[in-house]
């Protein structure tokens, strides 16, 4: 119980510590002057009278949907005594596991600058300066010739380091069992197993209404989706984030879509933050980063060439630029396993004073990152609302995608969890498949690094990162869940297939998948 | 116009009785060698004649039908896939004609709110013959832009955009202008020789003939709805079974057409800009075959209502429904509806930025050539239905409101989605039966529908 309290305790200290700091505290305090002047606030009860204006104004539920916010992503609790590295990753070989890609990566990086002769940062001339300002909503026409630039890494090989994670402690003997793991995957995490799920994700029961399944064209509206969407606009008028997040687990009505998630991820267009999006901005336009052309070639490679969002190219670019120069993104490394790369001002290198992170948000990007931002063009059309959604997002959830830790939503985990579900529910699916050298996680790992985005149909993808922002958790991400649900969906054909091109084939083209109904069913209707 | 009678009970116009024996094998016959040709040797007891064997079928091209149709005797079964005289809807000095008349009717019978239905057709003069009632509307609104397109060509050929009456000066005085000078003084409309939209000879030959080519002078569209900084239109189906009664269907899928670069009114010349049919686009030093530059309907649809909202969206597509609607009935009269004759029509939408469709064109023989695998689907499943409803091989009752992915739109009246005849006190819940852009499980309704047809063919009447 002590114990409880004081966790408890400090927990609360520490986001009223971070909230102290923030634009709300700001904004709270000139309210509180400002109510002084109202006739309802007494001098003998000041406190309560207080209390109630910010009740009955609005202010408390923004004060309390900016402490949901920062409990969401607040790290585990820990013993008070752990030092910061235990906070990032509390696992010792998974640090250094990700120490040394990190190492790898920032090689790779600086030798291409090498190579090109192209150094990592530089200031752009005044003539070009202009010229981009100019062309800034239409940077998509630009040709670069960017063929001598290639994609510091791809989802591939980032799995080729994840197979070839070991806990050094752990010793699993030479026997093969029945209960051996035939995964690629070899680290022993807690994952959940189906009936873990089923109550973790209980809301998205066979019983309960569901939009993706609920919502279409046989079922009447009356059934379930009318009064589901008279209740998503009772939550908007209410702007209660924790109400928000509950709701959105069966679903967002499109209509109600990008407000929802703004009110969840507690997101609200201040000419604060629109002025911040302008100094990004500025800072693209001054500076030039190796970076940028990573970037741009990525968006070239990916986003350009997908059949829907193609269209939005040139929001990408604003959106990514600006987001490789935002330092306040290095703050998300307290939580996250990964740490910024640092690079050295020119002839001083190993001097810690001269030591810069770069890209300023330490975030290198990796081929297909840009397909993290494609779909919420879908959602969001004002630049500045665009680039805050993507930036909490990623600090939220994305980050958890690429860097190796053990953490339950961890790329490891998710990982983990699709092929012990496979294993122990398709044995005999996994063991073909694993026989013809087509090893699941090789096929479905693609799917899960870029959450879905650009394999799945964007309504169904959205639907989807509903449910994802509804459990704080990317456990459905493919969760592995989806994507164990995929093969399962596929199973008869896998079967049937020799070859891992062929499976590749089988499972190439996801864009008919409907993703609630597959969900339910893995969850909730196969035979445990 | 007469109300008719127990609507719902109508059929939508196959004939009855001994007519509709059933054939051994279907005969058919077309040039083209695209999707089409792919779904016609599919079609199961359909047989495939050359040169100048008989058939049942002909999917033929326009310029056939200009020599031709006239000539041809065609028995009681036979189906041709154009009417005789198409162009009075797809040659856009006529359809402004028409409509323009047909809208002067509405205002005489029902008043200036019915007639301003009508108003989704920008303002337009044809060329030769109205040049002085263009310049003087062009002098009403110094500064907005015009666009110049030739009356009978396809494919974004001879289009272009201007500001200053001096730049139709000098067109005037270039091949196109030459004949607009000596066809000023003379009526347009009996000199015509309607021209094939697959006119493929060059400006060259025309200077040698005097072919007329007219042109149209229309009001540049200048706020259109973007999407990611891009103009589109959009292309939507409908195939119209005969025009006396009118019977129409309307298709759910079809496509946004996108440029591939970012809109400006800056740079009037560049047609890659402006000119949003997939044929210019492939020439654009932009263009990337992969990408395609087209978003299906239900994605573009999707998208709006996630921005504006589902009754906006709702708003839109029904006064799209009344373009289609007003233009087939503004050509009814004048359109020669042989029996023997569908079409299956292309429209081209723009949207504005005001949510307001506008009607830019209609075409009698949209593209059939598939720019990608999902345009390969979406076409083939297209044909494939449209087949299906001209019904050679005599399988539906005529009753039916859907088949595959075509609803029936109008039926010598509107038709209401729901079950039973339209309410015909103009009030109420009246919902068209039309889904564009909607969910097309087209697969599983034709599973249906051809299992319950089969199902009432073995019980006796």
């Amino acid at each position: 119980m002590l114990q409880e309290e004081s966790d408890l305790s400090l927990i609360i200290a520490q986001i009223v510590q971070k909230l102290k700091g923030s634009n709300l505290y700001a904004q709270l305090e000139r309210q509180a002057w400002a109510s002084l002047q109202r006739p309802e606030i007494k001098l003998e009860s000041l406190k309560e009278d207080i209390k109630e204006f910010f009740k009955i104004s609005g202010w408390e539920k923004k004060l309390q949907n900016a402490v949901y916010s920062e409990l969401s992503v607040f790290p585990l609790p820990s013993h008070p005594a752990a030092p910061p590295e235990h906070l990032k990753e509390p696992l010792v070989y998974m640090r250094k596991a990700q120490g040394s890609w990190e190492k790898r990566i920032l090689k790779s990086l600086n030798s291409m600058c090498t190579e090109l002769s192209i150094p990592l940062a530089r200031k752009r001339p005044v003539g070009e300066q202009k010229e981009l300002l100019n062309k800034w909503n239409e940077m998509g026409t630009d040709e670069p010739d960017l063929s001598l630039f290639r994609p510091v890494y791809a989802p591939k090989d980032f799995l080729e380091v994840l197979i070839n994670l070991r806990n050094p402690n752990y010793e699993n003997g030479d026997s093969l069992s029945f209960r051996t793991h035939l995964g690629l995957i070899q680290v022993p995490l807690k994952v959940k197993d189906i009936p873990e799920l089923k109550e973790f994700f209980v809301e998205l029961g066979l019983t309960t209404g569901q939009l993706g399944i609920d919502d279409s064209t046989q079922v009447p509206p009356e059934l379930f989706e009318n009064e589901h969407v008279r209740i998503g606009q009772k939550v908007l008028t209410e702007q209660d984030s924790a109400a928000a997040q509950q709701y959105i687990r069966q679903g967002s009505p499109t209509a109600l879509r990008a407000e929802l998630w703004a009110l969840i991820l507690n997101i609200s267009s201040h000419p604060e933050d629109i002025l911040y999006y302008e100094q990004l901005k500025t800072n693209v336009i001054q500076h030039d980063l190796l970076v940028d052309s990573l970037i741009y070639k990525d968006v070239k490679l990916t986003a350009s060439n997908d059949d829907y969002y193609f269209v939005f190219e040139d929001y990408l670019y604003q959106v990514l630029l600006c987001f490789s120069r935002d330092t306040s993104v290095l703050s998300h490394f307290a939580y996250n396993s990964a740490s910024p790369p640092k690079s050295y001002i020119r002839g001083k290198l190993g001097l810690e004073e001269y030591a810069v992170f770069y890209p300023p948000n330490g975030v290198i990007p990796f081929h297909g990152f840009s397909m993290y931002v494609a779909p919420l063009c879908f959602l969001y059309h004002e630049p500045s609302k665009l680039y805050q959604i993507f930036r909490e997002m990623y600090v939220r959830f994305f980050f958890r995608l690429h860097s190796i830790s053990s953490h339950p939503s961890g790329i490891v985990s998710l990982c983990l969890l699709f092929e012990t579900l496979l294993q122990t529910y398709l044995p005999q699916l996994f063991y073909h498949l694993r026989e013809i050298g087509a090893q699941p996680l090789r096929i479905s790992f693609k799917w899960m690094v870029r959450a879905f985005s650009g394999y799945l149909a964007t309504d169904q993808l959205l639907l989807l990162w509903d449910r994802i922002l509804g459990y704080n958790s990317l456990e459905i991400l493919a969760g592995k869940i989806l994507a164990a649900a995929v093969f399962a969906f596929r199973a008869v054909n896998l079967m049937e297939v020799t070859s891992l091109a062929a499976a590749e084939a089988v499972l190439a083209d996801l864009s008919t998948l409907k993703v609630m109904p597959l969900l339910q069913i893995f969850l909730f209707a196969t035979v445990t | 116009m007469s109300r008719p009678k127990n609507q719902n009970y109508k059929g939508h116009g196959l004939p009855k009785g001994k007519e509709r024996e059933q054939r051994a094998s279907i005969r058919f016959k077309t040039t083209l060698m695209n999707t089409l040709m792919d779904v016609l040797r599919h079609r199961p007891g359909w047989v495939e004649v050359k040169d100048e064997g008989e058939w049942d079928f002909y999917w033929c091209d326009v310029s056939w039908l200009r020599e031709n149709f006239d000539h041809t005797y065609m028995g009681e079964h036979v189906r041709i896939s154009h009417f005789r005289n198409h162009y009075e809807l797809t040659r856009k000095n006529y359809m402004v004609k028409n409509l323009k008349r047909f809208r002067k009717q509405l205002e005489r019978e029902a008043g200036k709110l019915e007639a301003a239905k009508c108003d989704f057709f920008p303002k337009t003069f044809e060329m030769p013959c109205e040049y002085h009632l263009f310049v003087e509307e062009f002098r009403k609104n110094p500064g907005i832009t015009w666009i110049m397109k030739p009356v009978a060509r396809s494919q974004g050929k001879g289009i272009f955009l201007f500001r200053r009456l001096k730049d139709i000066m000098d067109w005037k005085k270039g091949t196109a202008g030459k004949k607009l000078t000596s066809l000023e003084a003379q009526p347009a409309r009996n000199t015509v020789n309607p021209s094939g939209s697959h006119d493929t000879r060059s400006s060259e030959d025309q200077k040698d003939e005097i072919p007329v080519e007219n042109y149209v002078a229309q009001r540049y569209i200048e706020n259109p709805y973007l999407i990611g900084g891009r103009k589109f239109d959009l292309r939507v189906y409908v195939l119209v079974m005969s025009y006396i009664p009118l019977r129409a269907w309307l298709y759910r899928d079809g496509f946004a057409r996108f440029s591939n670069t970012r809109f400006t009114l800056n740079s009037i010349d560049d047609q890659y800009v402006h000119l949003t049919n997939v044929a210019v686009q492939k020439t654009s030093p932009d263009y990337h075959p992969k990408k395609g530059c087209k978003w299906m309907l239900q994605r573009f649809r999707q998208y709006l209502a996630s921005k504006h909202g589902p009754e906006a969206v709702e708003t839109l597509f029904s006064d799209m429904d009344n373009i289609f609607i007003r233009s087939l009935q503004s050509v009814q009269k004048v359109i020669i509806s042989d029996k023997h004759c569908f079409e299956l029509y292309g429209y081209d939408i723009l949207i504005d930025q005001d949510l307001k469709p506008w009607l830019l064109e209609v075409n009698a023989s949209p593209s059939l050539t598939a720019s990608s695998q999902e345009d390969y689907e979406l076409k083939t499943c297209l044909l494939e239905d449209t087949l299906h409803i001209v019904d050679m091989e005599a399988r539906l009752t005529g009753r039916e409101k859907r088949v595959g992915g075509f609803d029936l739109m109008w039926n010598d009246g509107p038709v209401s989605r729901e079950e039973g005849g339209p309410d015909l006190s103009g009030m109420g819940n009246f919902v068209t039966n039309t889904h564009l852009g909607c969910v097309n499980d087209r697969k599983k309704q034709l599973r249906q529908l051809f299992r319950s047809l089969q199902g009432q063919k073995k019980t006796p009447n």
